[in-house]
């Protein structure tokens, strides 16, 4: 039966290779060259998924990427899978396997179809209006709506193709390879420019490359055979390069554009192994040249939407191209010319055209006539009001406009088909014009928006622009490009065009019906399953705004984001209104034009590539000692080093007490390191901390709090003076990078004028920390010409050395409150220098230990963590380190904040200790503190920002900031938890050596 | 995604670039003697014009330096770029 709707064609269709192909679970065959959607109409399928709300019948209405109803699951149940494709894109290949969304358990017979029975009580905004309320039941709602509503399914496993971005910069980048679009690609790349062209097709030429009618003809050829010559002369051009099945999705200010290159979707499974698949293009053009066509319109009418139900020009795309007949017993319907061009296509091959419907009184283009020669029967002035046919259309009832368009009138005729083929006429796809910010200007006679004022250097030619004659496009393309390339133009000199067609339409926005709007269903997003009734009701309601009815309706949020119904949806609602069409304006078009895939938006950046890993110089001796890592920034730190069947707290147990017991060992080297030289160095300091830095001798280290403007603890580090004019600074690691920036903003554009020089040299040195009471020993092995007496050697101070031949800086500085000292040395050196300290320290139990230790060591200490412990809403003050904040100086970075209003307040949140009634219980992070449980709501005094169990104290200990604490030691609060209250006691916040006799005893 | 031309480096994709607020606003000499209201002024209030707009970029992925720019803000077409410390070109 089917084999009678393929007719022997073109050479688009490859007849000798034979491809089969599942859909459904059922096998089909189909030619190379074909669509999914042409080889599915060759085997009499129309019918192919499930509307999203009332689950209609839906089958192919288009015959490109502005398809709103075929699309199918594609590769289902295997990796590959991918929702959302439309039929008509798909180039069918050997083993494709596809299948229909939205239905279930089948697309004959769809259980959610009973919302097409509902309908009645399912309207525009249903769901805002009936889920909402109340609002905890909307998680339960929630689950059932979206199990019926999805579309399709995503995969459950890693994408296993590979996808790539390239940069690509040209003087002309041309969009879309029609008539204009191949036109100008030759008058750009022969005049000199270095031209792209693309198409979003896998053949160049659009719709009239398969054009071989009489009624339009260029240099007394047909376009097709004229086209062809083009394109043969233009692939040989040097200047131009030439992409086929690459869509630009994004069309940016400043000629930015994003494509994405289709490589290998056409290809077998098989032949797709290790090659690309999307290619993600980032565009950078000089000039750029629309040519992107236009969208052929449907009409609105009563039952719009059957299966069997097509745009005219797919029609003839489907016999033209494909050679596939979409029906056997046709009829047209139609308010201009376009149908005519399709009924001679199907005239020359002998399929059946029951009768064409023109909703104009006058018919009279030399088309029409050669038409109505061949005993066509042409109804005009007429308009179909309804159809029948549940999964395939298969009659439809026609009646008689009155004058005004308004009102059917007269007797209802029936006529049966099994396809009806609509043009309600052409809308210029200008999705990419707007989107880079271009402004569109209404034109009345045909009621089309065209571009009007251009945002960067581009230009829209042929139909995208409203040229819609043939003789229009071509003239219009040459003279136009003249101008916008300032060129001479030799190629297309001569040009004779010979066009049957007239320009006439009768555009009636929503047709009219015999029935009241209430009974009809004319869908005007058919995604969406938005009607003229939805839209009506949407303004009934009140809405007024084309953005705000949108949302309403969801008119135009579908995946095709309404390419063939927005018009329709704008003409109704000003028709309702009594607006002008042009005052609407119209919907924003957003980036992407068609659907792209994840993979093709990450490109190479997945897995390891997805973010920059930073790794220590000392890096493989922590994998090599079984350290887990965390992620601190883009740094990987050593997190623990666990023993044996050790978990993660016994391991911070062990290494926690080991650095105080005797030694720990740790890798610093993450530390934000910046060099500060020059004569105002010390002034610059002065500036930027909140501490005296002009006196600090060489040699000496001090600790630094910095601060924002706003007088919130920024950053804070040890900085060092190593000569007169010559400091390095450190930052916390995560702030290094912001620091830097921070204090190069300050030298360059408010102090200019101190000779102060920055560099960053975190990357030149490795730093290892050795501390405990055994470190001098340990320090002593490894270092033995240094003198590490308290005299030469005291706390916070450094010292040059050398390890061998290797020049060192040590520091004595500590973070743990132990006696310690720190070695920075050139970075490549790192790892043997703590392998040597590893050796030094074995007999003293040297204890490696990361980044949890050092902040529970930190923690029994009261030192902060700037991040952890502060949320930039926190002043020194606020943290009790007033004596980090020099009374002395006249200015520094944040210092005017300190006494505004605001931050002197008494009842601000201040950082205290937090010690739990039972010592066993350990505060979680983040919870919340109170005071009063029974009063409601119960007032939220603060949180806890670090909480440990303290293995040197034998209980746990937690840091927090509480409203008002600095004034509340001994008092008790709570932190209610989800299943208990934890009652604990306001202590201050330094737990361990409150008098810091560890740091300066005599070892 | 705009282009940027760097007085220092040539022309050059936003993405290099940090943006840094608006610009010609003085740190005060003499903060200490500002009332909160004057203070609140230089350290919180910001223009945020639809149209011309004067405001600092550095070129943070780049030569790291300062400098300013005039943007209007609607279409974003950069009308002039300065170095720190010069005058603005007059419109
Ligand atoms: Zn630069």
């Amino acid at each position: 039966m089917s084999n009678n709707l393929r007719f022997k064609t073109s050479k688009f269709i490859d007849e000798t290779s034979r491809i089969s192909f599942k859909f459904n679970n059922k096998t089909y065959f189909g030619f190379k060259g074909d669509t999914l959607a042409s080889a599915l109409l060759a085997n009499g399928i129309h019918l192919i998924g499930r509307s999203f709300k009332y689950h209609r019948p839906r089958g192919i209405m288009t015959s490109g990427s502005e398809e709103p109803n075929a699309i199918i699951q594609l590769h289902d149940n295997s990796s590959r899978t991918e929702p959302n494709v439309r039929a008509t894109e798909v180039e069918i290949y050997e083993g494709l396997v596809a299948s229909s969304q939205n239905c279930w358990p089948s697309v004959n017979f769809d259980v959610g179809g009973i919302n097409n029975l509902l309908s009645p009580i399912l309207p525009a905004g249903f769901y805002y209006k009936t889920f909402m309320w109340p609002a905890s039941f909307w998680e339960k709602y929630e689950y059932f709506i979206r199990k019926s509503a999805g579309l399709g399914k995503s995969p459950k496993v890693p994408d296993p193709d590979i996808y790539e971005h390239n940069y690509i910069h040209c003087d002309v980048l041309v969009i879309g390879a029609g008539i204009s679009g191949i036109m100008a690609a030759k008058m750009a790349a022969k005049n000199g420019f270095k031209t792209l062209l693309v198409d979003e097709k896998s053949y160049l030429g659009g719709s009239s490359i398969y054009d071989s009618s009489e009624f339009s003809k260029i240099n007394n050829q047909t376009t097709s055979s004229w086209l062809e010559k083009e394109i043969n002369e233009i692939s040989k051009l040097e200047n131009l390069e030439i992409k086929i099945r690459t869509s630009i999705a994004a069309f940016h200010g400043y000629n930015f554009l994003l494509a994405r290159e289709n490589l290998t979707d056409h290809l077998p499974i098989n032949q797709r192994e290790n090659k690309v698949r999307h290619r993600l293009l980032k565009i950078r053009a000089k000039k750029v040249i629309t040519a992107t066509g236009s969208i052929e319109r449907p009409l609105i009418f009563d039952n719009n939407d059957r299966p069997g139900i097509l745009l005219s020009s797919a029609i003839k795309k489907y016999i033209d191209l494909y050679g596939v007949a979409c029906g056997k017993n046709n009829v047209l319907f139609t308010n201009n010319d376009t149908v005519y061009e399709t009924a001679m296509s199907l005239i020359q091959r002998g399929i059946k055209i029951n009768a064409i419907i023109d909703n104009r009184e006058q018919v009279d283009s030399k088309i029409c006539y050669e038409v109505e020669k061949n005993n066509i029967k042409i109804y005009k002035g007429f308009s179909v009001v309804d159809t029948y046919g549940y999964r395939r259309i298969n009659k439809i009832s026609i009646m008689k406009l009155s004058k005004d368009g308004q009102t059917v009138i007269g007797d209802k005729t029936k006529l049966s088909c099994d396809c009806l083929g609509v043009s309600g006429g052409w809308t210029p796809a200008v999705h990419l014009f707007t989107q880079s910010g271009g402004k569109l200007k209404f034109r009345e006679e045909d009621q089309v928006f065209i571009p009007d004022i251009y945002s960067s250097d581009q230009i829209s030619i042929g139909s995208c622009n409203g040229d819609f004659s043939l003789e229009e496009i071509v003239k219009n393309t040459v003279s136009s490009l003249k101008k916008f390339l300032n060129i001479d133009n030799s190629e297309y000199k001569t040009i004779e065009i010979i066009s049957g067609l007239n320009q006439s339409k009768r555009n009636i926005w929503l047709l009219p019906s015999d029935k009241s709007i209430g009974k009809t269903k004319s869908f005007v997003d058919y995604q969406n399953d938005a009607t003229s009734k939805d839209i009506k009701l949407a303004l009934r309601e009140g809405f007024r705004s084309i953005e705000h009815v949108k949302r309403y309706t969801t008119t135009g949020m579908g995946t095709d984001q309404g390419k063939l119904g927005n018009m329709h949806a704008l003409g109704i609602i000003s028709e309702t209104a009594g607006t002008k069409m042009g005052e609407h304006g119209t919907t924003t078009f957003r980036p992407p034009y068609t659907p792209l895939t994840f993979g093709t938006i990450v490109g190479r950046n997945v897995g390891e590539f997805f973010d920059i890993f930073r790794r220590t110089p000392i890096h493989d001796w922590h994998v090599a000692n079984n350290a887990e890592f965390e992620n601190v920034g883009q740094w990987k730190r050593a997190w623990y080093y666990p023993k044996e069947n050790e978990n993660m707290h016994q391991a911070v147990q062990r290494e926690s007490k080991a650095a105080r017991d005797s030694a720990g060992i740790l890798d610093a080297s993450t530390l934000g390191k910046i060099d500060i030289q020059g004569t105002d160095a010390s002034e610059f300091l002065n500036r930027v901390y909140t501490n005296a830095w002009s006196k600090l001798a060489v040699g000496k280290c001090r600790y630094g709090l910095m601060l924002n403007e706003d007088g919130m603890v920024y950053d804070d580090g040890v900085t060092t003076r190593l000569g007169e004019n010559h400091y390095i600074m450190t930052t916390t690691t995560g702030g290094a990078a912001n620091v830097l920036g921070k204090l190069e903003d300050y030298l360059q554009t408010e102090w200019p004028e101190l000779d102060v020089y920055l560099s960053s040299v975190t990357d030149h040195y490795a730093t290892i920390s050795v501390c405990g009471p055994n470190s001098k020993k340990i320090i002593s092995k490894v270092i033995p010409d240094l003198d590490l007496s308290d005299e030469k050697f005291p706390h916070m101070s450094f010292k040059n050395a050398k390890i061998g031949n290797i020049k060192c800086r040590v520091m004595r500085i500590s973070f743990t409150g132990e006696h310690s000292y720190e070695i920075n040395i050139q970075a490549n050196f790192g790892k043997s220098v703590w392998e040597k300290c590893m050796e030094s320290g074995k007999e003293f139990n040297i204890t490696p230990y990361g980044t949890e230790t050092m902040h529970l060591l930190r923690a029994e200490k009261g030192f902060i963590i700037v991040g952890q412990d502060t949320d930039a809403t926190l002043t020194p003050i606020d943290l009790q380190m007033d004596w980090i904040v020099s009374k002395k100086k006249y200015d520094f970075i944040g210092k005017r904040s300190l006494y505004r209003s605001d931050t002197i307040r008494e009842d601000r949140k201040q950082l205290v200790g937090l010690l739990t009634e039972n010592p066993e219980e350990v505060l979680e992070e983040g919870a919340q503190i109170v005071a009063d449980i029974k009063k409601s709501p119960i007032e939220m005094l603060g949180h806890v920002t670090s909480s440990y169990y303290s293995p040197n104290l034998k209980k746990s200990i937690a840091l927090g900031v509480v409203k008002g604490g600095k004034n509340m030691l001994g008092q008790k609060l709570i932190i209610p938890m989800e299943n208990k209250n934890i009652n604990v006691t306001v202590a201050d916040p330094v737990f361990f050596d409150k008098e810091g006799e560890r740091l300066n005893a005599k070892l | 995604m705009f282009l940027i031309s760097c007085p220092f480096c040539g022309e050059r994709e936003q993405s290099e670039f940090k943006a840094g607020g608006e610009a010609h606003i003085v740190r005060p000499k003499q903060p200490t003697e500002l009332s909160d209201d004057e203070w609140a002024e230089y350290l919180f209030m910001r223009k945020n014009i639809k149209g011309i707009q004067y405001e600092r970029w550095n070129h943070i992925h780049g030569c790291r330096k300062w400098f300013n720019i005039i943007r209007d803000t609607s279409n974003d077409q950069i009308k002039a770029v300065y170095k720190m410390g010069e005058k603005p070109p007059v419109k």
